[in-house]
This record gives structure tokens, C-alpha cells and sequence, in this order.
């Protein structure tokens, strides 16, 4: 799997808001297309997106068909002290992928 | 008759395609964080950092080279592309990166992005001229079984509307692009390909010199216009 770019900040306030930004490199393959001999593609999208900072959730999605490949996402966030953010996902062929980041809070 | 002058300018304004895109297209081109082009940019710097650097240092170095891109040489018109293969097989003795390869089109898509913002302006003096008329005549020929010219599209009907997608003028001042319809990213090549197969006429051949004579053309006919790379497309 590829890098996926990612934007947090490395410094924030605490209990201040700031944004995290992902873009993931994926051709979430709905499932409903069919290949050029006519077979349906198998599905195959990030089915499960999950952020925590030190082991304590701060985002979590579910994702379904019907995204356009290369996804992206935003969330905004709060921390009440520095921590290691670590965001995972995993897509329906068992692909996993998986970011970390140390964020120190002020 | 000042109504008409009025349109007439209207309609000479070159528009380049991210003008005439909704406005989720141009918030992706303007946010580098969200345009997905940037994932292969990210390869491209890759590529660059395993040989191109050992002879042209940092990549911000190539500032400037994709807004004079493609040029004439030898009698022939070189596109980014073809000069980063001949870098590669001449210079640095590895094997030519794949054409639509995520390799090529992230290194052409990072050396088109350090010229951002400066103003298309290619050199269509001397032996370029003859290159620039061979591809303004192909862009004017009607072909296909739509029997149909690139200027009839790109100029006559540019700003309305075929199947729903607005036509552009059709300029190349954006790639490689990604494109929202290929869920990925193309050269101008693969763009060009498109629009021949859309009136169902022959394609030309990657390597082919009239291809290279349309590329330059098309860059001379956007001269002016900002390099968009990478661009966002509908
Ligand atoms: C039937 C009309 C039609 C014809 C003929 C046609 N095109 Fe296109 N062209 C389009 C459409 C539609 C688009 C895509 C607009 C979009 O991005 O949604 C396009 C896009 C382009 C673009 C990309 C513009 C951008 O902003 O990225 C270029 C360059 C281009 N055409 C060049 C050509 C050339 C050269 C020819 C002749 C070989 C040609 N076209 C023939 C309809 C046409
Ligand atoms: C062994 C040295 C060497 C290596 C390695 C090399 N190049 Fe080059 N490159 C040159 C020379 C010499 C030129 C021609 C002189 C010039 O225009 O700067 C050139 C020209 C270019 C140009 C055109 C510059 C212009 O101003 O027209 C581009 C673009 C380019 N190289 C890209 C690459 C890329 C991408 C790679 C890696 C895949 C690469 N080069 C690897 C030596 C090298």
C-alpha cells in the first residue's frame, strides 16, 4: 500500500480543536462493476477507518460502496495531553494500513 | 454592435479547465491536501530522490521547465515525458519508466509542479513553427465517423454543454491530471486518446511526430494561461 498523506498538526492547545486530513490512496472497487471479459469486480474498499490517541478512540468511521477511489477525510479533534495518534484502516481484502504521529499538547 | 464586440471578447478569452469546472472540482485543484494527484506526486518524489537528484539536486531546481515543455529538438518534438525517459535510459542507464505508470506520471506531475502558477510559454520560433502549423491543421481536420475537428468542439462550441459535462476549450496547461471520472490520474496523452476515441477516429500513436506537433500546439494556444499541475478534472 502506498503512503497516504496525512496532515496533523505536531503541536496543539489543549482541549482546542484542530483538524486531522487523510487522503488514502485506494480504488475502493464497489463491487457493482464488471471487468472487460463482463465478470463483476469483487468489492474491495476500506470498509473500516479507525483514529485513537494513546489506545483512546478519537474518530471512527465505517465506509460503505458508493465512495470515490482515493478517499479522503477530515475530523476535527481535542487532546488534553500529548500523545501518540495512530490511524489504521483495513479494506475487504485484508489490506491494512497504518499511521502514527506524536502530537505534544501545550 | 458593441453587444457583439462584447461577446467576441468573451469568446476569444482563453478559460482553461479548472475555470470551467464545478466548484467541488476547483476546491479539490486548490487544496493540496485534497486533490488525490498528490498521492502520486508523493511516488514521483520517490523516483526522483533514486538517481534524478544525483545530477539536477533538488527537485525545485526544475522550476520553470514544464511551462517551455514540449520543445523541439532534432526535428522532433520532445514532450516531459519523453525527456524524462531519455534521462533515464541515456543518462542514468535504467530501464524507461511505463507510460500511464504511477512512476511516470508522479515524477512528470512533481516536475510540473514546481512551474505552478508561471504563465505556458513555449518556444514556437525557428523549426518550431513548422511543428506548431502541422498541429494547429490536424487540430482543424474533421475526422472520425463524427466527422468532427478538435476546433469544432474546443472553439466553436466550447462553453456548452455535450452530455451533460460542460465542453471546455481544451487546453493542456493542467497535466498530468487526475481525473474524478478514471478514479485516477492520466497524461495528456490519455486525455487526447479520450477525445479521438469520442468521435470515434484513429488514435495516434504515443510516439507518433503528429502527436508531439498537437501537444506543442495546444501548448501555444494556451500560451498565457497558468500551469495548473496537477490538476483536478471532472
Ligand atoms: C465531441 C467534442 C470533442 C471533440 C471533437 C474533441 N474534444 Fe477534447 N474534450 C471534449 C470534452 C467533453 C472534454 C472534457 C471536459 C471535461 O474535463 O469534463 C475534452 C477535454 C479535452 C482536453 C483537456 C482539457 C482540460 O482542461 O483538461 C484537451 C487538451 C482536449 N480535449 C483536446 C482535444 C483535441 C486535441 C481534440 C482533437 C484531436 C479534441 N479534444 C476533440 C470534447 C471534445
Ligand atoms: C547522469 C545525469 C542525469 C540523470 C541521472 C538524470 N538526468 Fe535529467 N538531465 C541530465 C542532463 C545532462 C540534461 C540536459 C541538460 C539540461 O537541460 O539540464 C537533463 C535534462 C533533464 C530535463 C530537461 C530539463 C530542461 O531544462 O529542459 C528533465 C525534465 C530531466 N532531465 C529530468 C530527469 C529525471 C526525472 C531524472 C530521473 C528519472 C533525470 N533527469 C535523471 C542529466 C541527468
Amino acid at each position: 500500500m502506498v503512503r497516504p498523506l496525512l496532515n496533523v498538526p505536531r503541536e496543539v492547545r489543549a482541549g482546542v480543536a484542530f483538524e486531522v486530513r487523510i487522503l488514502i490512496q485506494h480504488a475502493m472497487e464497489t463491487g457493482f462493476r464488471r471487468d472487460a471479459m463482463g465478470m463483476v469486480v469483487a468489492q474491495d474498499i476500506i470498509n473500516r477507518f479507525e483514529c485513537a490517541v494513546d489506545g483512546e478512540e478519537v474518530f471512527s468511521a465505517t465506509l460503505h460502496p458508493a465512495i470515490s477511489a482515493n478517499p479522503y477525510l477530515a475530523f476535527s479533534a481535542r487532546l488534553g495531553r500529548s500523545g501518540t495518534m495512530v490511524l489504521r484502516w483495513v479494506d475487504d481484502r485484508g489490506g491494512e494500513g497504518r499511521e502514527e504521529v506524536s502530537i505534544s499538547v501545550s | 454592435m458593441l453587444v457583439c464586440l462584447g461577446l467576441l471578447g468573451a469568446a476569444e478569452e482563453k478559460r482553461s479547465g479548472y475555470d470551467d469546472a464545478g466548484p467541488q472540482v476547483r476546491a479539490m485543484q486548490d487544496d493540496d491536501l485534497a486533490n488525490p494527484a498528490f498521492l502520486w506526486v508523493q511516488q514521483g518524489a520517490a523516483v526522483w530522490g533514486q538517481g534524478c537528484a544525483d545530477c539536477h539536486g533538488a527537485v525545485e531546481g526544475m522550476r520553470g521547465v514544464a511551462a517551455r515543455y514540449p520543445v523541439v529538438e532534432r526535428g522532433r518534438v520532445v514532450n516531459l515525458e519523453q525527456r524524462v525517459n531519455e534521462c533515464r535510459v541515456e543518462r542514468q542507464g535504467v530501464a524507461a519508466l511505463a507510460p500511464e505508470g504511477e512512476a511516470m506520471l508522479g515524477v512528470t506531475a512533481l516536475i510540473g509542479l514546481q512551474s505552478r502558477g508561471m504563465a505556458v510559454a513555449v518556444d514556437v520560433s525557428g523549426p518550431a513553427a513548422g511543428h506548431v502549423a502541422r498541429g494547429e491543421a490536424f487540430f482543424r481536420l474533421r475526422q472520425g465517423q463524427l466527422n468532427l475537428s478538435c476546433a469544432q468542439c474546443h472553439e466553436q462550441l466550447a462553453g456548452q454543454s455535450l452530455a451533460g459535462a460542460r465542453i471546455v476549450q481544451g487546453h493542456a496547461n493542467a497535466y498530468p491530471i487526475y481525473r474524478l471520472e478514471w478514479q485516477g490520474m492520466g497524461s495528456l496523452f490519455r486525455r487526447l486518446r479520450a477525445c479521438l476515441t469520442g468521435v470515434r477516429a484513429e488514435v495516434l500513436g504515443r510516439d507518433e511526430g503528429l502527436l508531439g506537433d498537437l501537444e506543442l500546439f495546444l501548448a501555444a494556444r494556451g500560451a498565457g494561461l497558468k500551469v495548473e499541475t496537477p490538476g483536478v478534472r471532472p
